[in-house]
């Protein structure tokens, strides 16, 4: 294999804008080597909260960071335009600021990556944070069982990018998946791709659906050489959403598709990450795995809401050596 | 710019340090000074040495340094326990072992911590897995206690165990020799390592605690010379031992003739070996596990890595990235992966060796990554571009040094694997599952990781081939080691032989000469020196000639005999039809073989029909067992299983009983046979002649060349060669105290398993003792193999 286009995928070069996945064809051949031991990765998995931690000061500033890469999101059918002003209105100001001042932190730009919401509230979303800098994403083609016609899957990508969405998570279809059609995969991912412009692709490959690690690696693999920005692991709706395993194996083939190809491919855990160790878990094992570069809103995304909760507690603790509550935070 | 705002940016792992107050409380306690703990008390400190930190230097306590005397002491204590503790029943013993265990983790954080300052191990591992693994083995033999009597009929314990144990693990060494000797009923006089005493001690205070019977169990600290003390006391009725194969050579030497049981857990080099179908980037993760744990100072690390060529540029790259994000530093910060080696001693030792490889050729990579200041402090490392002909490749470093080789064919493999002395454990990465358990039984040793690595568990075997030891901890061939068959101790001396005065005369009158050689590699064959030994009847008349085998002979019986190891690995049906085939022809001849009997033992014809009749029921008895003694799926607390595999020893060396010159060697050569293990017999030095008629009915039972070999002679002489010979894996020797003390002795070159007699009365037609498991244990080796699985 030979996909390289840039030869140093370590760090982006200075003052430069990291390199989009550009996309590359589809190779079976790759997508049939991938090899994932599940009680391997369970064992790194299980053993990464306790080789790694963070405690302190440590603890605060890598909290601090975790609400920087969080994609703040509300994804609920009763969901209403006041629900989605009052995220966006807390994605402003995700940790109060005597926190932030008591921290030493009042001037550290401490806002979440995105905001996070179904298509009918792009335009609610964009208008209450205009002017804040963060970016709306919205989730798309018939999220989340991503069966819908292609068609209107692919005009909803459109309204969505043409309401004010900077940022586009998809679904894939899972039985795909289940029955090996990458070249139907692939080829549906590349037109999402493209109907997104420049609105940048989140794949989500609801991985509680995909039976073994192998199929989340494999589908990783397609979404990536078919133009992902990101690949993600669940919609939340599924009965079993992120967990560390399969964020390793997800993760691995980042960072094998960046050997091969040296372009850097974003990850985002969703769905279950509500404790702010928990946050602080799979930090670690992005750090470990694939370097404290891919810790920014480039490269790593939570999908998450309550969690900006316990960290805000957690935030508190450290600020102040007493235990906080969390009805002294103001609501997401 | 404030800290937090500046770790925001870097992102750094900070400081998360355990306290060390209150193991230090505990200490300080204790006035940071201990003698032993010796029938339930307490003795005063004598002469000391210091416990130090590796991590600091500092010295924690004093420790005694065990004398003679007080080895003495502790060793009559454990007898003087021993009645009372081997009579309470199964329940109540278990009782004690499970307030051991609850009791140790009641007070887990307080040994984790003490083992990391006492030791240098990072806090992680000795909190989630030293000491958690420490309580469950005290938890799972707490069950076989109960379950003894039924579970081991006939079997009772030791008595005195006499155990030395490493610094590697401290207490969890300590779990595993102490939990199944009392398990079994037996009474330990126990010796921690002198770099780590300090567990072993707390463990004391747990003792008491719970409240075990005074004496039942002892703790002796002290050095070297305390350990042989402990091993020479006569007063000892097993010794366990866990270090380095050096060490246990020596003690094997030292035990040999005594009677005493000896289990030996000793050093290794063990394979870690990737096939290019592997998930390569938990392969990887697995060195991490396999030697970066305990900064490599494991017997079983896989400390030598085989890749598949046509991955191995890959391989290594990943390997290289992996290990720079390693780090090193306090054993007691929370997060790191490698923490302090035991001592500056160890330090420069594993200096030395990595020294050696690059000289020798080696390339060494270790990553650029702060190390905490200190004496005992290394980085990881790893020395490609490695040959077995190196040093690295073949000494066990015991320190956070990995040497890497690549291999062509899962063939190649399997023979660098095996191109080493030692035998402890070995790593599989493949995905193919054809592949993994095709290779899996091919590795000589004593456990085998598939698709993982150091797993450890209560409920498996573990322990190792060749020069790695003998002997199994954990599970039900882990209790084995502890207990030994209640009739052993019954046994009387043997009367000595008759001198056979030579006469004139023969009684083969008018017969052709017949004049038996020996039988190598499935041919009869000239003896090498050209002489022959005369066969005398009871009154003293030459009834034939055979060979007068020697170590030339010998050796070329042990080529034929490696030659023929393949018997192992074919069917368990195969070698049972081969036995039953066996007695059939000995049955059709069965008249014949019993006048031979008379004529060299003088025993009434009744009796030698009854002898030529017991040899074929006892060949029936094993051709039946051969494909029945097999192994067992063990249930380690994972979605793992752990299949105890039971293996041939090896090419087996036997010599038979001078008595009962025909079933005395079939009693022995059956069970090795049915095991798999190629056999040079050699025959009743007085009556040869019924092994030696044996030829013909081997060669018309289909066995095939070499498994069996027969070299008549001297059997002190021919039992010392195969003794001395490294191609020789077990060694059955059936003959005098002096004899077997010798053989005993002489085995220490490859450690070789031995069985002997030592000049007691065993009766061989003895069904109820030879027809059992008795010898089929004795002729066989637990492997197990740990199958992670998981879609």
């Amino acid at each position: 294999m030979n996909l390289r286009v840039v030869d140093r995928p370590e760090v982006a070069p200075a003052g430069k804008a990291p390199v989009r996945n550009p996309g590359f064809p589809l190779d079976l051949d790759w997508v049939g080597r991938i090899r994932m031991n599940r009680s391997a990765l369970e064992r790194r998995a299980m053993t990464i909260g306790t080789r790694r931690t963070v405690k302190k000061d440590w603890q605060v500033a890598w909290l601090l960071r975790a609400i920087t890469l969080m994609d703040l999101t509300t994804l609920n059918s009763d969901d209403t335009s006041g629900r989605v002003e009052r995220l966006c209105a807390k994605a402003r100001h995700p940790v109060r600021q005597d926190i932030l001042d008591r921290l030493g932190v009042g001037n550290l730009r401490i806002v979440p990556a995105a905001v996070c919401v179904y298509h009918a509230f792009v335009e609610t979303a964009a208008r209450v944070l205009e002017g804040s800098g963060i970016p709306v994403a919205a989730v798309s083609t018939g999220f989340p069982h991503g069966l819908a016609p292609l068609d209107t899957r692919l005009r909803e990508i459109e309204a969505s990018v043409a309401a004010g969405a900077r940022e586009i998570d998809i679904v894939i279809e899972r039985h795909l998946v289940l029955t090996g059609d990458w070249p139907a995969l692939y080829a549906q991912v590349k037109a999402f791709r493209q109907a997104c412009g420049e609105a940048h692709l989140k794949t989500i490959l609801g991985t509680g659906e995909l039976a073994t690690l192998t199929n989340v690696a494999r589908a990783s693999l397609v979404c990536m050489l078919a133009g992902a920005d990101f690949i993600k692991t669940s919609t939340g709706k599924e009965k079993v959403n992120a967990t560390l395993p399969t964020s390793l194996a997800m993760i691995r083939m980042i960072r094998w598709f960046a050997e091969e190809t040296g372009v850097e491919i974003g990850y985002k855990p969703a769905g279950g990450i509500a404790a702010a160790k928990t946050a602080l878990d799979y930090m670690a094992l992005m750090k470990e795995e694939l370097g404290t570069h891919w810790l920014t809103p480039h490269l790593f995304r939570f999908g998450a809401s309550s969690l900006l909760t316990d960290i805000e507690r957690q935030l508190e603790h450290g600020a102040t050596g007493r235990y906080a509550a969390d009805y002294r935070m103001p609501m997401v | 710019m404030n800290r937090i705002a500046e770790i925001f940016e870097s992102l750094d792992y900070g400081p998360a340090p355990e306290s060390p107050e209150p193991a230090l409380a505990w200490l300080a306690s204790r006035g940071n000074a201990f003698g032993h703990f010796i029938a339930g008390k307490w003795t005063r400190p004598g002469k000391t040495f210091a416990s130090d930190n590796p991590a600091t230097g500092k010295t924690l306590a004093a420790v005694t340094d065990g004398t003679a005397a007080d080895v003495d002491r502790a060793v009559k204590a454990a007898r003087a326990a021993f009645p009372g503790w081997s009579a309470l029943s199964g329940y109540e013993r278990a009782r004690h072992l499970y307030a051991l265990a609850r009791l140790i983790q009641k007070h887990s954080r307080l040994f984790a911590v003490l083992e990391s300052l006492d030791n240098g191990k990072p806090i992680r591992e000795s909190r989630d897995l030293d000491i958690p693994l420490a309580a469950r083995h005290f938890y799972h033999h707490a069950g076989w206690a109960q379950h003894l009597a039924r579970e081991f009929p006939g079997l009772v314990p030791y008595g005195v165990c006499g155990q030395i144990i490493p610094w590697n693990f401290p207490l969890l060494m300590l779990a595993w020799k102490i939990a199944p000797a009392l398990a079994a009923g037996n009474t330990v006089v126990l010796k921690p390592a002198e770099f780590t005493s300090l567990t072993a001690l707390l463990f004391a205070e747990i003792v008491e605690k719970a409240k075990l019977p005074p004496g039942v169990v002892n703790i002796v600290t002290g050095e070297g010379g305390t350990g042989a003390a402990l091993v020479d006391h006569p007063g000892v009725d097993k010794i366990a031992f866990t270090g380095s194969t050096e060490v246990g050579k020596r003690i094997r030497a030292a035990t040999a003739g005594t009677g005493k049981g000896l289990s030996l857990e000793l050093g290794g080099k063990s394979p870690y070996i990737v096939f290019d179908d592997a998930d390569i980037d938990s392969a990887i993760e697995g060195l991490v596990d396999a030697i970066w744990f305990n900064q490599g100072q494991v017997c079983c690390a896989g400390s030598r890595l085989l890749i598949q060529e046509s991955i191995e540029e890959r391989f290594i790259a990943k390997l290289k990235r992996r290990m720079a994000t390693l780090r090193v530093g306090d054993p007691l910060d929370k997060a790191v992966d490698i923490g302090a080696l035991v001592a500056p001693v160890q330090v420069a030792r594993v200096r030395d060796l990595v020294k050696t490889g690059v000289a020798e050729g080696g390339q060494l990579y270790e990553p650029d990554i702060e190390i905490p200041g200190g004496d005992c402090f290394l980085r990881p490392a790893l020395i490609t571009g490695v040959s077995p002909s190196h040093t690295v490749a073949t000494e066990e470093i015991f320190g956070p040094v990995l040497v890497a080789m690549s291999f062509r064919t899962p063939d190649e493999a399997v023979a660098l694997a095996n191109n080493t002395r030692y035998g402890l454990a070995a790593t599989i990465w493949s995905e193919n599952v054809n592949l993994a358990f095709d290779i899996a039984p091919r590795l000589k040793a004593g456990v085998v990781w598939i698709n993982g690595t150091n797993n450890f568990d209560a409920a498996v075997g573990f322990g190792g081939y060749k020069e790695s030891g003998f002997g199994r901890e954990g599970g039900r061939e882990g209790m084995t080691a502890y207990l030994k068959p209640g009739w052993e101790a019954a046994l009387k001396p043997a009367a000595p032989p008759k001198a056979a005065a030579a006469a004139a005369g023969s009684s083969e009158e008018g017969s052709i000469d017949r004049t038996a050689k020996l039988y190598i590699g499935g041919r009869q064959v000239r003896p090498d020196s050209g002489y022959s030994r005369p066969v005398h009847g009871p009154g003293g008349a030459l009834v034939g000639e055979v060979g007068e085998g020697n170590r030339k002979d010998i050796r070329n019986a042990v080529e034929a005999a490696r030659a023929a190891l393949g018997w192992g690995t074919g069917t368990a049906h195969n070698r049972s039809q081969v036995l039953y085939f066996l007695a059939e022809n000995l049955d059709y001849r069965a008249e014949e073989f019993a006048r031979r009997l008379r004529a060299q033992t003088g025993e009434s014809l009744a009796a030698a029909n009854r002898e030529v009749a017991a040899a074929v029921e006892r060949l029936f008895a094993f051709a039946g067992w051969a494909d029945k003694y097999d192994g067992a799926v063990h249930n380690p607390p994972s979605r793992t299983i752990a299949l105890a595999m039971v293996e041939p020893l090896g090419a087996m060396g036997i010599v038979a009983p001078r008595e009962k010159p025909l079933l005395g060697a079939v009693a022995l050569l059956a069970p090795a046979l049915a095991m798999g293990n190629p056999v040079v017999l050699v025959p009743s030095e007085a009556a040869p002649l019924s092994v030696t008629d044996l030829y013909q009915v081997i060669e018309t039972s289909d066995v095939p060349a070499g498994v069996v070999n027969i070299v008549t002679g001297s059997a002190a002489t021919l039992g010392q060669v195969l003794a001395e010979h490294d191609g020789v894996d077990a060694l059955w020797f059936a003959g005098d105290a002096a004899g077997s003390a010798a053989v005993e002795k002489a085995s220490i070159g490859n450690l070789k398993q031995t069985w002997t007699t030592r000049g007691l009365a065993y009766d061989f037609a003895d069904k109820a003792k030879f027809e059992g498991d008795y010898l089929l244990r004795r002729a066989t080796q637990v492997k197990n193999v740990w199958v992670p699985y998981g879609a």
